[in-house]
């Protein structure tokens, strides 16, 4: 029996803004097909957003939702989490809005290791607003703000997570939704700040110009740079040098959480337990 | 009612007064002279299993903050000037999905980086429109060291009462001044909380953002069964975004009109020997002190001054100050800026011939600088 999405969707906000053929539909179906797998009561999830095309997100699923300022979805969902630590908070940020204005809050988000699912939907630029360079607009590409071709070096956002000390890294694109939901469910199971590349197509405002006029090129081009983890592992560094690994990338249950550590914070304050030391840690710098 | 009398500094009595008002989150970044603030709550929320966080920000304190509140329950942020210059994008979110919470500015000088160790009121006019569009703040401004507490209290309630961010002004001579305070105690503060309002009927019939023409938002917390939506584009009775022309035009003529209306409910002022007074002397937060001082130096030489001193910023006590104004010729503004407030008075009197004592070296103003310049008059 085909999936009932009607339970998971503000129907009156039907059709979305989102463009025809465009990824961000997919992505929002398989989150709720993982919702609904997982169990989770709508009323147990928030779903925070940011601006640009994957800032409608929030508005269109049947969750308390929030659609924040742009770039600010991990610092509200930061005061979301603390006050509420036994509910499930999920951002929904675009690449411009996770890793230009947003990027502090993310890469404290990943350090800090609060228990947010991030799904960063990468499209590779600035689509809402037509066509500016992002900080994953591969470089050469045609974008509005750099018509000569992009100069700027991109962000591997995956990378940039692992290294900010984001305790469940993982990529999938939206070429295979079936991949996309196990990725969701293994997110938002995972007790920990999960932060996932998820990528999308824009052949609107970046296929337009740059030769991927149709969804199903940009979809084509997506599959050109992308390659399953074990996959990429095997290749040479000159063949690894354009390629993006998919899968989990990173893994750690080990990693303390922070809800959790803020829990030690309150029991020394409450003459429950001593101070918190380097003892307790055994990473310690 | 009963009082209690604690030593500390201004700081750190607003700390104490927000969880005494029931505040339970905190969430900011370190600004000189504000951080005691951080530093007295990062010990005293845990204690009452509350969180405080130091956050990679400003922004990120301010959302944090908007986040927890969002949840249902009562949040504090603590800058100074270059903060809240940081901070209000998230204000104007706040104003705009009528979010509430209080924002402690400890004001030293500016405008950027500015003096950042020394006094100033260089932000009354900063307070009134932090960020862009249209909006009506509310803003408290302590002047002595009780106040600090008691209206870091009277924030919390009005936030809630008016669903809408409600900012503190101290300076940095009141943050940072230490003494003797007689408080209202602990429990009569908790006996005084008026929680937000919230609807208990079924999910179905809840609209968060209809509401009689000058009434704020009714939100109820987050995770308890009435799933709805914030965000800070003009939004419909639900909270989703729209730009239907009607329900656009209403939202912001309510976020006006909800305060405006209800000025009455926010008035608050104090006037030190004004019944007699033939010169007027308008102050607030530690200027405020020195006046008072001057005020006591001319009243031994013959000479009638008083003080008017507004606590609520904004909206102006404007009814007040005119029939203050339309009485007493001499009238005079002492503020550490140039005029921010003054044009405030000229407005409100809609007189052009107030005077003014401004001071911008980040150094106090003495009562003697006050008397000298009376005498003047």
């Amino acid at each position: 029996m085909a999936f009932n999405y009607d339970k998971y969707l503000r129907l009156e906000k039907m059709p979305t803004l989102w463009c025809w053929g465009c990824g961000d539909g997919v992505i929002l179906k398989a989150f709720v097909r993982a919702v609904e797998k997982m169990g989770i009561p709508q009323d147990d999830i928030c779903v925070v957003s940011g601006i640009g095309c994957s800032g409608r997100f929030s508005s269109y699923v049947d969750f308390n939702t929030v659609h924040t300022t742009h770039g600010r979805t991990v610092a509200y969902a930061t005061g979301i989490k603390l006050a509420c630590p036994t509910k499930h908070v999920i951002c929904v940020a675009g690449d411009g809005d996770a890793l230009a204005i947003g990027g502090n809050h993310t890469i404290h988000g990943c350090r800090r290791n609060i228990d947010i699912t991030m799904i960063i939907i990468n499209n590779f630029i600035y689509g809402l607003t037509n066509s500016q360079t992002s900080p994953t607009t591969p470089k050469g590409m045609w974008t509005v703000s750099q018509k000569s071709g992009n100069i700027d070096p991109t962000f591997d956002t995956c990378d940039l997570a692992i290294a900010a000390g984001a305790s469940f890294v993982a990529r999938e694109s939206m070429l295979d939704p079936k991949k996309l939901e196990k990725i969701f469910i293994k997110a938002m199971e995972h007790k920990g700040f999960a932060c996932l590349d998820i990528l999308s197509n824009c052949h609107i405002n970046l296929g337009r110009k740059n030769k991927m006029v149709s969804a199903m090129d940009n979809l084509k081009w997506i599959e050109s740079i992308t390659a399953p983890k074990k996959k990429y592992d095997a290749m040479t560094p000159e063949e690894q040098l354009n390629i993006l690994p998919t899968g989990i990338l990173k893994q750690d249950t080990e990693a303390d959480e922070y809800c959790d550590m803020y829990a030690e914070v309150i029991k020394f304050h409450q003459g429950k337990r001593k101070a918190i030391t380097q003892d307790d840690f055994a990473k310690k710098i | 009612m009963a009082t209690r009398e604690v030593i500390s500094t201004g700081n750190e009595l607003s700390a104490m007064a927000a969880v005494d008002a029931g505040c339970m989150f905190f969430g900011g970044y370190p600004l000189t002279p504000s951080s005691e603030v951080m530093h007295e709550i990062s010990d005293l929320l845990p204690k009452v299993g509350g969180v405080a966080i130091q956050m990679e920000d400003e922004i990120g304190g301010i959302c944090a903050v908007i986040g927890a509140a969002m949840t249902g329950v009562r949040a504090l942020t603590a800058t100074s000037g270059p903060g809240m210059s940081l901070k209000a994008e998230n204000l104007g979110l706040a104003q705009m999905a009528e979010v509430p919470l209080v924002c402690v500015n400890v004001m030293r000088g500016g405008p950027s980086t500015g003096l950042p160790t020394r006094v100033s009121q260089g932000d009354i006019l900063q307070s009134k429109n932090p960020s862009h569009g249209d909006y009506k703040s509310i803003t408290l401004c302590a002047g002595s060291l009780a106040e600090c507490y008691t209206e870091t209290v009277r924030a919390f309630n009005l936030a809630d009462r008016f669903m809408q961010p409600v900012i503190v002004l101290l300076d940095e001579t009141i943050g940072h001044m230490h003494g003797k305070a007689d408080l209202p105690t602990a429990e009569d503060v908790k006996a005084g909380i008026v929680p937000r309002k919230r609807f208990d009927g079924a999910p179905e019939d809840y609209f968060p953002y209809e509401c009689e023409p000058d009434q704020p938002a009714v939100l109820n917390p987050m995770f308890e069964g009435y799933r709805y939506h914030f965000t800070g584009l003009h939004h419909d009775r639900k909270g989703f975004p729209t730009e239907e022309i009607e329900t656009c035009r209403k939202l912001i003529q309510r976020l006006e009109d909800k305060v405006e209306l209800h000025k009455d409910e926010l008035e608050s002022y104090e006037e030190f020997m004004m019944d007699d007074a033939e010169i007027m002397i308008i102050a607030y937060g530690s200027v405020s002190l020195a006046a008072k001082e001057s005020i006591r130096h001319l009243r031994k030489e013959g000479i009638k001054a008083g003080l008017f001193r507004p606590i609520t910023i904004w909206p102006s006590p404007a009814e007040k100050i005119k029939e203050h104004t339309d009485k007493i010729e001499k009238v005079l503004v002492v503020e550490l800026n140039i005029g921010q407030y003054h044009s405030e008075i000229q407005r409100a009197a809609a007189r052009l011939d107030i005077e003014g004592l401004f001071k911008v070296n980040g150094r106090p103003i003495s009562p003697y600088e006050i008397v000298n310049k009376v005498k003047e008059l």
